[in-house]
């Protein structure tokens, strides 16, 4: 199921800002890869690149490849909703959608592209509700509006939602920075057990957390504002912390930063 | 932060954090009754009381505006309720129409009246409604550039169009140019022209407050733009929409301009919008009014008013009630 990203080149663009430049990486498949850096460096906006949510932002334009195992997601061919199909999204703050209930938002994806059978839908919810680990907490009451649980519940609705489209990767910005250490540990949990099945990219400002889940660790930064972010390093998560090749990356995780 | 931060602050001065950690720099001490401490307690009393007298004032002057704008409304409501109540409790104001009573004969009924303009109501609805909500989807989803711009502006025109002067464009298009006789379609068309600015407005204005993460989080889903609008933005603007177009309506009901002019009085039942003459409250209330001096006149005139009063308050129950149950149940 996971697939690996290879990005060659990579410049991001807001109108005429260069946001990003030059990021070349492999994600690999199956495993945790967190993104650092001080803030308004690119992380979010070179994740978005990754689903090609970023054309959704007007002026959004991306020059380069990324590459999908052997599917190139800026071919003109390529329709961007098929490419948000297979690569999922998590987002900073917990947005399920309002107007429906806790079954309706996990089952929206699915619902919203045309599957119609309710058993198929049931089975679903219940395995990504069961895979979001939140199952136990709200099988009671699926009716209920999803709008109505915690931040961190609400949070594991959306990753539950997510995955309920099957998709090979899950990219998640930031997806704890709203929540308590409680239901932080418990989305550490879950994103620890998802990269069995999943390619995950995180954005994170935790080290901690980045030293936790990830097995990669990528460090982004910006020299000043106006300039573009670049990727500094990209290795595994161990040597990022302890000892990484780089000056700079060095002086940000131990907070020389600045 | 440190109690010598603290005493160091005076009004005016530049803050305290440059200050920290310099000891006696300034020579005030930290005893409570020292100079520079009673100065810092009153330039913290000071504006506190400045903010309690603008917040009085701010509250004196909203509740005083809040009865300016009740009094008139309970006076009009009064005056009507009270002049046209005992008219509308008789059975046959709701089932009878005007035929054969002259404006000296009391009584009668309205039902004519109500049917006209509800009949032209649903038909100004139902061509408007499609027309500002797409309009509104437009400008809000997808419009960029110039042509937005351009719609964008065309919408406030069209909004600062006078009852009467969308009335004779349509008289000028319907009856000078087609020749076609006057009748209640050619109320609507000019009705319509009036409602969909306000209901592309308000549609506007509510698919604006549908926060972007929700469509970003359809479009992560991989869920069409087209079908993100209308699963995900519309529902979720529902409610709001809903009350605009029934506000936009309440608004159009009461037109009388365009009814003179393209839709007059006739005393009679007339259910068909392409057949000539068709009665509806406003001009009921018109053609009473001219013999105000009879009290026969009077009474109907008064009736007919609460009763359109009522026909708006209904339909803004309507509203509120088909809002709610459209919402997740809470
Ligand atoms: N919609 C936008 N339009 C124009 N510029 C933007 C937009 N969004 C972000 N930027 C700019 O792009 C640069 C990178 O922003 P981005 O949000 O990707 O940073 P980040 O690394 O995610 O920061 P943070 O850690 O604070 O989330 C910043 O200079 C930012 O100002
Ligand atoms: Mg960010």
């Amino acid at each position: 199921m996971a697939k690996r990203i290879d990005v060659s080149d990579l410049n991001v663009y807001y109108g005429d800002f260069k946001a990003v430049e030059g990021v070349s990486m492999t994600v690999e498949p199956r495993s945790v890869t967190a993104f650092i850096g001080p803030s308004g460096c690119g992380k979010s906006t070179f994740l978005r690149t990754l689903n090609r949510m970023h054309e959704v932002t007007p002026g959004g334009r991306v020059e380069g490849k990324v590459m999908l195992d052997d599917q190139d997601l800026y071919a003109p061919s390529m329709d961007p909703v098929h490419v948000r199909r297979t690569v999922g999204m998590v987002f900073q703050r917990p947005n399920p959608f309002p107007t429906m209930s806790i079954f309706d938002n996990v089952a929206a994806g699915l619902r919203l592209n045309g599957v119609k059978s309710r058993s198929t839908l049931e089975g679903i919810v219940e395995k990504s509700l069961r895979g979001a680990n939140l199952w136990n907490e709200v099988k009671d009451r699926l009716n209920k509006p999803g709008a109505g649980l915690s931040g961190g519940q609400q949070q594991r609705l959306c990753i539950a939602r997510a995955i309920a489209v099957q998709p090979q990767v899950l990219l998640m910005d930031e997806p704890c920075s709203a929540l308590d250490p409680i239901s932080t540990l418990a989305i550490e949990e879950l994103i620890i057990r998802l990269k069995s099945e999943y390619t995950i990219v995180i954005v994170t400002h935790n080290m901690q957390q980045a030293a936790r889940v990830s097995d990669r660790t990528a460090f982004f930064n910006i020299k000043a504002t106006g300039e573009p972010g670049r990727l500094i390093e990209l290795d595994d998560t161990a040597k990022i912390f302890n000892n990484p090749s780089m000056k700079a990356t060095e002086d940000y995780i131990s907070g020389r930063f600045g | 932060m440190t109690m010598t931060a603290h005493d160091e602050t005076r009004p005016g001065g530049t803050g305290s954090g440059a200050r920290l950690g310099t000891t006696g720099g300034t020579g005030t001490s930290t005893t409570p009754t020292d100079p520079g401490r009673r100065d810092l307690i009153e330039s913290m009393d000071r504006p506190h009381r400045g903010r309690a007298i603008k917040d009085h004032v701010a509250r004196i002057v909203m509740w005083g505006s809040f009865v300016l704008a009740v009094v008139p409304l309970v006076w009009i409501l009064w005056t009507v309720a009270s002049n046209g109540f005992h008219m509308i409790t008789t059975s046959l104001w709701w089932t009878g129409n005007q035929r054969n009573i002259n404006t000296t004969d009391a009584g009668g009924g309205a039902r004519h009246a109500i049917e006209g303009t509800l009949i032209q109501a649903g038909a100004t609805a139902a061509i408007a409604v499609p027309i500002a909500i797409l309009t509104a989807i437009y400008l809000v989803e997808y419009g960029r550039g110039r042509l937005a711009r351009v719609i964008s502006f065309m919408v406030d025109i069209l909004s600062g169009v006078p009852s009467i002067v969308a009335a004779l464009f349509i008289y000028a298009v319907w009856v000078t140019t087609f020749g076609i006789d006057r009748n209640g379609f050619a109320v609507s068309l000019s009705l319509v022209l009036l409602m969909i600015p306000t209901v592309t407005r308000s549609t506007e204005e509510m698919l604006k407050l549908v926060p972007n993460e929700l469509r970003e989080a359809s479009y992560a889903l991989g869920v069409p733009k087209w079908v993100t609008i209308v699963r995900v933005v519309l529902p979720t603007a529902f409610s709001g929409i809903v009350t605009g177009v029934l506000l936009g309506l309440a608004r159009v009901m009461g037109e009388t301009a365009p009814l003179l002019i393209l839709g007059p009085y006739t005393k009679n039942f007339q259910r068909d919008l392409f057949n000539g003459n068709m009665p509806t409250l406003p001009t009921m209330i018109n053609e009473d009014r001219s013999d105000f001096a009879l009290s026969t006149a009077a009474e109907r005139m008064w009736g007919a008013a609460l009763t359109l009063i009522i026909l708006v308050l209904l339909l803004n129950l309507a509203g509120r009630f088909i809002a709610r149950r459209s919402a997740v149940a809470k």
